[in-house]
């Protein structure tokens, strides 16, 4: 609102310099009130009203057209058809045509309806006056002995029995909802802490599904593996690769610098759990000549070729490694579950 | 037979019998006799290797060494097979512009012959990965989804579900595979140029590479078809709720401020 605006009588009043004396004004801060209500062309002009209904109507119109449209879309657009449309590429013309009517069909609502406010609705400010919340004495009066006497009639204080045994059936209800929680279990037990690799376990090429020779581990390569006896279309699949999930790396053998990794490594190749220590993403973003591997979830940096210790970070603590060897067919063979839980850390790890 | 003897005093007879001796003895020599298309071969090869050296001297040698044995400030190059060659050079990622965490993907310096005579130089040091034939990395014909499967256990944690790349660690980063010949991919996957991991034939079959190949082109080559159009990079969900909230909530705020800026009054004030 401009200064221009405000009504005069409002304004602090002016010197008087005739008299030389200062009038002031009986309130300079009193309520202005709303200003004064301004008209619309289509309040004025009813052939412009006519023409903001014909384009609310016109707005209405175009959207149900292009729901036909997307129904139409629907009907004649097969699933695969691709188009090339500039500057989008080569998309599908179902996906394009039904974005395009059903964003044009909600968008005309809306438009209609906003323009349909602004011309056409009564635009009179209306102040409404508040009133206190509470109610006055008399009703609280009336409800506090209304209260008083129902709750004498009930014998709620008199008779103790009905009130306690009352009480006890209400606080018991809700124990049969907890007790259902209990179908979200089975608790874990002991299956955070091993996974599905034993001794004498063959470790099996995830691409070729099949068990893998030390001579194909060649140095800088990357493998991954899952154990003997897991198929992909096993149900409990995901379950299992979930904690079994290997990666196979081969480092030359003086370049590991722990002692114990390179014991349970065999001839340089070492088999390191896939799940990150910190949250449990699966983990395989290898870097042949550094031995850093990288977790993308929260950049969790491992030195594979250092007992995969953790070098930057939130991850808690090392990836756990799987000791392998050779059985007498010559495959790769784990000899042993791992040493520690895989994955997350949880409560009881300790 | 009985018509054979009947004429075996027949006055060709033995022009005959002397024609099938000939015939036979020039066939048993050119099947046996040292082949002189191989010499020829050979002498290429090593004038192959011969230009080679001259250009690994003069391009290369200041990094890798004279002999290729590799220095401070290069790897040695023995036995890295002339794939390597061929997709180092090949992208222009080789002869490197400045030392760095990775070296990037950046204009071809020399040409195909140049850079065949120089793999052959690098071949010569030591057995490594051969530069692979059309027959090796051609996707003609191989499976799509299979390469899918393939991709996402084995590249996708590093070079994004759509091959658009992704970071890695201090500075390092898997380069994007959009627009990468099918040839250089396969050689990538060969060798493991820079910190990629290498998957040799022996862990990742020439058919499942194939395969592999024929999913990026599928899902990223220039051909490749963006059902929903803007595809904001391939980057998955981050990087569509971050357009939904800034551009979309965006218009939308732009939109009403628009609509409360202009009033529908008669007299503008």
């Amino acid at each position: 609102m401009s200064s221009q605006e405000i009504p005069e009588e409002n304004l602090p009043a002016g010197q008087d310099t005739a008299h030389g004396a200062v009038m002031v004004a009986d309130d300079p801060f009193a309520d202005p009130g709303l200003p004064p209500h301004k008209p619309r062309i289509q309040d004025i002009d009813e052939r412009a009203a006519r023409r903001s209904e014909r384009a609310v109507a016109f707005m209405f119109t175009l959207s149900m057209l292009a729901t036909v449209g997307f129904i139409a879309s629907y009907v004649i657009f097969p699933v695969d058809k691709i188009v090339y449309i500039w500057p989008f590429g080569r998309v599908s013309a179902l996906n394009f045509a039904l974005g395009w009517t059903l964003g044009l069909a909600l968008f005309f609502i809306g438009a209609g309806a906003v323009h349909w406010a602004r011309t056409l609705m009564s635009d009179v400010e209306i102040a409404d006056e508040r009133h206190p919340i509470a109610a006055d004495a008399e009703t609280k009066a009336k409800v506090m002995s209304d209260f008083a006497a129902g709750a004498a009639e009930s014998g709620m204080g008199r008779r103790k029995l009905i009130r306690n045994t009352m009480f006890g059936a209400l606080s018991l209800v809700p124990l049969s909802g907890i007790v259902l929680l209990r179908d979200m279990g089975p608790l874990p037990e002991k299956k955070l802490r091993t996974t599905m690799w034993t001794k004498g376990l063959q470790l099996i090429n995830m691409n070729t599904h099949e068990p893998l020779r030390p001579e194909d581990v060649a140095v800088g390569s990357l493998t991954f593996a899952m154990p003997e006896g897991l198929s992909e279309h096993d149900h409990h699949f995901q379950t299992e690769i979930a904690k079994a999930a290997l990666m196979i790396v081969r480092i030359q053998p003086e370049d590991i610098k722990d002692k114990r990794e390179l014991e349970w490594s065999h001839e340089g190749i070492v088999a390191f759990s896939k799940i990150c220590t910190h949250v449990g993403c699966p983990i395989s973003l290898y870097e042949q000549q550094t031995h850093h591997v990288l977790c993308p979830c929260h950049q969790s940096t491992f030195d594979l070729s250092d007992g995969a210790r953790v070098i930057f970070g939130p991850a808690g603590h090392a990836l756990p490694q799987l000791r392998i060897g050779v059985n007498d067919k010559g495959f790769l063979e784990a000899l042993g579950d791992f040493d520690e839980p895989v994955g997350p850390s949880f409560w009881e790890r300790g | 037979m009985k018509k054979l003897s009947a004429r075996r005093r027949h006055p060709l007879a033995a022009v005959v019998v002397l024609l099938l001796a000939l015939a036979a003895t020039g066939g048993l020599y050119a099947a046996f006799a040292p082949a002189g298309t191989a010499k020829a071969d050979e002498t290429a090869q090593s004038l192959a290797i011969e230009e080679g050296k001259k250009l690994y001297s003069v391009g290369c040698a200041s990094c890798h060494g004279t002999g290729g044995q590799g220095t401070t400030d290069g790897p040695s190059l023995v036995g890295v097979g002339s794939a390597a060659v061929d997709f180092q050079v090949g992208t222009g990622r080789m002869p490197a512009q400045q030392p760095g965490a990775q070296v990037p993907k950046k204009k071809v310096i020399y040409s195909q012959a140049e850079i065949d005579q120089l793999a052959a130089y690098v071949a010569s040091l030591g057995a490594g990965p051969i530069t692979p034939t059309e027959s090796q990395y051609s996707p003609d014909g191989a499976d799509i989804a299979k390469g899918g499967e393939l991709f996402r256990t084995n590249c996708a944690q590093c070079h994004n579900f759509t091959g658009e790349g992704g970071a890695l660690t201090y500075g390092k980063y898997a380069p994007s595979l959009e627009g990468v010949s099918p040839k250089h991919l396969f050689e990538a996957m060969q060798t493991g140029p820079q910190n990629m991991p290498s998957f040799p034939d022996s862990t990742m079959p020439e058919k499942e590479k194939k395969d592999i190949i024929a999913y990026v082109q599928a899902v990223n080559g220039d051909k490749a078809d963006s059902p929903g159009g803007l595809s904001l990079g391939g980057l998955g969900p981050v990087s569509e709720g971050l357009f939904a909230w800034v551009f979309g909530l965006g218009a939308l705020i732009a939109v009403a401020i628009w609509v409360a800026a202009h009033t529908a009054k008669a007299k503008k004030s």
